[in-house]
């Protein structure tokens, strides 16, 4: 009688074979009542998700397959057009642009962010006085708000009176224009966006090599192996499913920026920064005259190409726990 | 051996290296601060000036004499999102991580899902949704909107913390005869502070910083936020430098302030949505 009760109130799983039986008539009642609490202490959330993100988001498609002048978006009487509006995007001459300087922008902004977190993160890892101030300090650029930065690197990367033609001037370069020349505009908001997001990248690499024992180095350092053989033999390897899941989250990150870009040249001159993501927003709000209907037909686009990393992303956590 | 050498290989010239690192790092930074204290006509000097020698707060006043309502509305919509959030997240995590919500994966896949739509995509469907419902320019419709970053993140974070909550804590408060609400509010919620201190710092952060949803959703509004106003400013009166990084430096306010006192919370935050343990 003792040892019923005893095995009946132990956590399910714990108590040996023979407790099971009685436990079973209990557990069977338990989740059927704790259902109802768990759903009403999730039913907000449910509620939350379908009226601020499912209806946007239909809304959203329900722009892009109509054809929505400022007019028939007062009236709401806008005429039905299926795909019309994305064949027209994908035909567009500014589509092939965009999507390169996208790509441009992603790909230049995570590769130097990601090597230039790693190369401070095992800087920062050796420990030395004021280590923990420094790397704390490096947080500011991730936590100003975008409009700041954005603003201050415009300021500092000014054709005229900038302290970047300034310094490069006393070393004989002749005057650039950052941000007025198609050569260059590309360029600039990809240099600002890399510092931004250099301490979101060592954060989290600094995070994954406090997951590397100790021990490991100690073994390659009395086995003779230098820093330089240690990083390339131990750190980098072991880190690599941090690598993969940073820089996926860097890319998914970086195809939506639209405030560094639009704050520092409006994705110009011409097209010459505009991403996806800025073409989008230039059509909808950009403008005196919205265009909501290709902008949210290009919308759409980013978003797929979002989601395929985001499954890459998730495909890959997921093996990773598995293991 | 190794051990008794430890303490003396920390040499001081990766000090010195960090140091100058960080000072790299954090010129545009200085920059900003400098320019705002900068006189007007020191503005377009050839060298620009690198110290503020000769400062001026002109800058300033003007921010305190524009931009105060602004600083307000800002403060209004980052706590509005802040307890928007808590409200919506802190149960959902609940009844995620401890209540065995039936289609709990599906759930979470859904949020990690929303995380990666983009903030321009968002901004479009709220605007034809608060069009037809008459939200744009409000307020409260921006809290709403600037909460979409927070609320996906929020559930995900308190139900990692959640699910670490010791069994036995729940149990017993099971057996002295408390509900699931009771054990919520009396157990739970109290052992998740640190929880609920790193996503309202998040929601705060990311709805004072927000850029996109008020320039789309709230800029014929009669409140509008600092970023709005930094925006508007820059249009307005590009010759003024000093008072756009002046204002500039006052919208860094809050983020200072967190980075000194909530430091460690911005540390688990960052990795909390990248990294599992």
């Amino acid at each position: 009688m003792i040892t019923t009760e005893a095995t009946a109130g132990a956590p399910p799983g714990v108590g040996p074979g023979a407790g099971r039986l009685p436990a079973a008539p209990r557990r069977r009642r338990g989740p059927a009542a704790s259902q109802w609490a768990a759903a009403g202490f999730a039913a907000p959330l449910l509620v939350y998700l379908i009226l601020f993100y499912a209806y946007p988001l239909w809304r959203n498609i329900d722009l892009s397959v109509h054809d929505y002048t400022i007019r028939a978006f007062v009236q709401g009487n806008a005429e039905f057009v299926g795909f019309e509006k994305y064949a027209e995007v994908f035909t567009s001459a500014a589509f092939p642009a965009a999507l390169w300087n996208t790509a441009v922008f992603t790909v230049v902004s995570i590769v130097f962010q990601y090597a230039i977190g790693l190369a401070l993160a095992v800087f920062f890892r050796s420990g030395f006085r004021l280590s923990g101030a420094l790397r704390a300090m490096f947080l500011v650029p991730w936590l100003l708000p975008l409009i700041v930065s954005a603003s201050t690197w415009a300021w500092m990367l000014n054709s005229d009176n900038g302290i970047v033609n300034s310094v490069l001037g006393a070393f004989g370069v002749e005057q650039i224009n950052w941000l007025t020349s198609p050569d260059t505009a590309l360029l600039s908001v990809t240099i600002a966006n890399i510092w931004l997001g250099i301490p979101f990248n060592l954060v989290i690499l600094y995070s994954g090599l406090q997951n590397i024992p100790g021990e490991v180095y100690e073994a390659a350092s009395l086995d003779g192996a230098g820093a330089w053989r240690q990083f390339w033999s131990i750190t980098f390897p072991l880190l690599r499913p941090v690598s993969a899941i940073t820089l996926l989250l860097g890319l998914i990150y970086t195809l939506k920026v639209v405030d560094v870009i639009w704050i520092m040249t409006t994705g110009g001159p011409g097209n010459a920064s505009t991403t996806l993501a800025i073409w989008s927003y230039r059509e909808a709000f950009g403008t005196g005259q919205p265009d909501f209907s290709p902008a949210a037909a290009v919308g759409n686009v980013l978003i797929v190409i979002a989601l395929v990393f985001g499954f890459l992303h998730l495909q890959l956590q997921r093996r990773q726990e598995e293991s | 051996m190794t051990s008794s050498r430890r303490p003396m290989r920390k040499p001081w010239w990766k000090t010195a290296l960090g140091v100058g690192f960080t000072a790299f790092m954090l010129f545009p930074v200085y920059w900003m601060v400098n320019v705002s204290l900068t006189q007007t006509s020191d503005l377009r000097a050839d060298p620009p000036h690198w110290f503020p020698w000769n400062p001026t707060f002109e800058g300033y006043t003007a921010v305190f004499g524009d931009q105060l309502p602004a600083l307000g509305t800002s403060l209004l919509v980052g706590l509005g999102c802040v307890a928007l959030t808590i409200v919506i997240a802190a149960p959902a995590g609940y009844a995620l991580a401890l209540l065995n919500l039936r289609g709990g994966r599906t759930l979470n896949f859904l949020l990690l899902v929303a995380q990666m739509i983009p903030a321009v995509v968002m901004a479009m469907g709220f605007y034809a949704v608060y069009n037809s419902l008459g939200l744009l320019n409000t307020v409260g419709g921006l809290i709403v909107a600037d909460s979409t970053v927070a609320v996906p993140f929020g559930v995900l974070l308190y139900s990692a913390f959640m699910a670490g909550i010791p069994r036995e804590l729940l149990q017993a408060a099971r057996v002295d005869g408390a509900g699931a609400w009771r054990t919520f509010r009396s157990i739970v919620l109290p052992v998740s502070r640190n929880s609920t201190l790193t996503v309202a710092l998040f929601a705060f952060l990311w709805a004072w910083s927000d850029f996109i949803f008020a320039s789309t959703l709230n800029r014929n509004g009669e409140l509008i936020p600092i970023t709005l106003g930094i925006y508007n400013y820059i249009g307005n009166n590009t010759t003024q430098w000093n008072a756009i990084m002046a204002t500039a430096v006052v919208a860094s306010v809050p983020a200072a302030i967190l980075l000194v006192v909530a430091q460690r919370y911005v540390a688990a935050g960052v990795t909390a949505g990248a990294v599992k343990d």
